[in-house]
């Protein structure tokens, strides 16, 4: 269900922790879904002996993907108007991630009632790994 | 300017949702979705990126007769520096003009957008490209638009 908008208040948050101790297995299951094989993401070996990282770390996309889970929980389906993050430190394997939306505005345009959010995730030391913001179609 | 065709089907649907970690029933339950405000099955936001599944020249993906980058025998598979060495996704946004659903056909255009530089002490140079992709139905319809910024580093970024 869209949210209603005598619901909303300017600086609500809603928060909802995304993946507990991400698993390897997972970035894999995201390379076979998204089609984005590129190996820092799935082997350790080329990871470090190569490209240079301590290990493999999880794809911005899936990032973005987990954060979308908390911001569609909230909005509700088919609701979002727009969704754009910066990935601002990677994501590693053990990772505990917490997605947060805090309502910046509610307002209308064309006769629609919308609200802006802006988003962070951050990891398990407080460290932001995603920012950015959305807008979503609201009840009014 | 490249164009894709990117058939939307509801089994890649459910899965991309499962590798997102998300068990919301719109994205594989046709009779719960059905009763939901979506009215049906729908992809989750992040789903138009795996438009690279259908780019046949996409080089993230291991091709048949080409020797791949990524480890085997030893930690790559080729003696030269890697293609993509150094590559991140910096930025991704998505504007959704409507739902992406089981059945669309989509076409999928490309082109590059802006390019800049900046210096970062964690990584060395940093040159950011931008790519604007339009995904239109088969009506010709814009049902998504992305801006995508992916940036190249100097060196590998320094973990703090």
């Amino acid at each position: 269900m869209a949210l209603k908008k005598s619901a909303l208040s300017v600086g609500q948050t809603h928060s909802e922790v995304v993946i507990e101790n991400l698993s390897r297995t997972q970035l894999v299951m995201y390379a076979g879904t998204s089609g984005d094989y590129n190996p820092l993401h799935t082997d350790d070996l080329y990871t470090k002996e190569v490209a240079g990282y301590p290990g493999v770390f999880a794809h911005g996309m899936l990032t973005m993907g987990l954060t979308g889970k908390m911001l569609t929980n909230f909005v509700g389906d088919a609701t979002l108007k727009k969704f754009g993050v910066r990935f601002t430190n990677q994501v590693w394997p053990g990772d505990t991630l917490t997605a947060t939306a805090t309502v910046a505005a509610i307002r209308e345009e064309g006769g629609v009632h919308l609200v802006d959010l802006t988003i962070s995730t951050t990891n398990q030391d407080g460290k932001e790994v995603v920012s950015g913001t959305a807008t979503a179609r609201i009840d009014g | 300017m490249t164009k894709i065709t990117f058939p939307v089907e509801a089994s890649h649907i459910m899965m991309f949702a499962r590798s997102v970690d998300d068990p919301n029933p719109v994205y594989h339950d046709a009779a719960a979705a059905k009763k939901t405000e979506a009215g049906g099955i729908i992809a989750p936001p992040t789903f138009p990126q795996s438009v690279a599944q259908f780019d046949p020249d996409y080089f993230l993906r291991p091709k048949n007769g080409q020797k791949w980058f990524g480890s085997a025998k030893g930690p790559s598979g080729i003696t030269e520096k890697p293609a993509s060495s150094g590559g991140l996704h910096a930025e991704q946004h998505f504007e959704y003009h409507r739902a992406v659903r089981p059945g669309d056909v989509l076409t999928v255009t490309s082109h590059a957008g802006a390019t800049w530089e900046k210096e970062s002490k964690r990584a060395g140079k940093l040159m950011f490209s931008e790519r604007v992709t339009e995904y239109r139905d088969q009506n010709g319809e814009l049902v998504v638009t992305a801006r995508s910024v992916g940036v190249r580093t100097e060196k590998p970024v320094a973990q703090s």
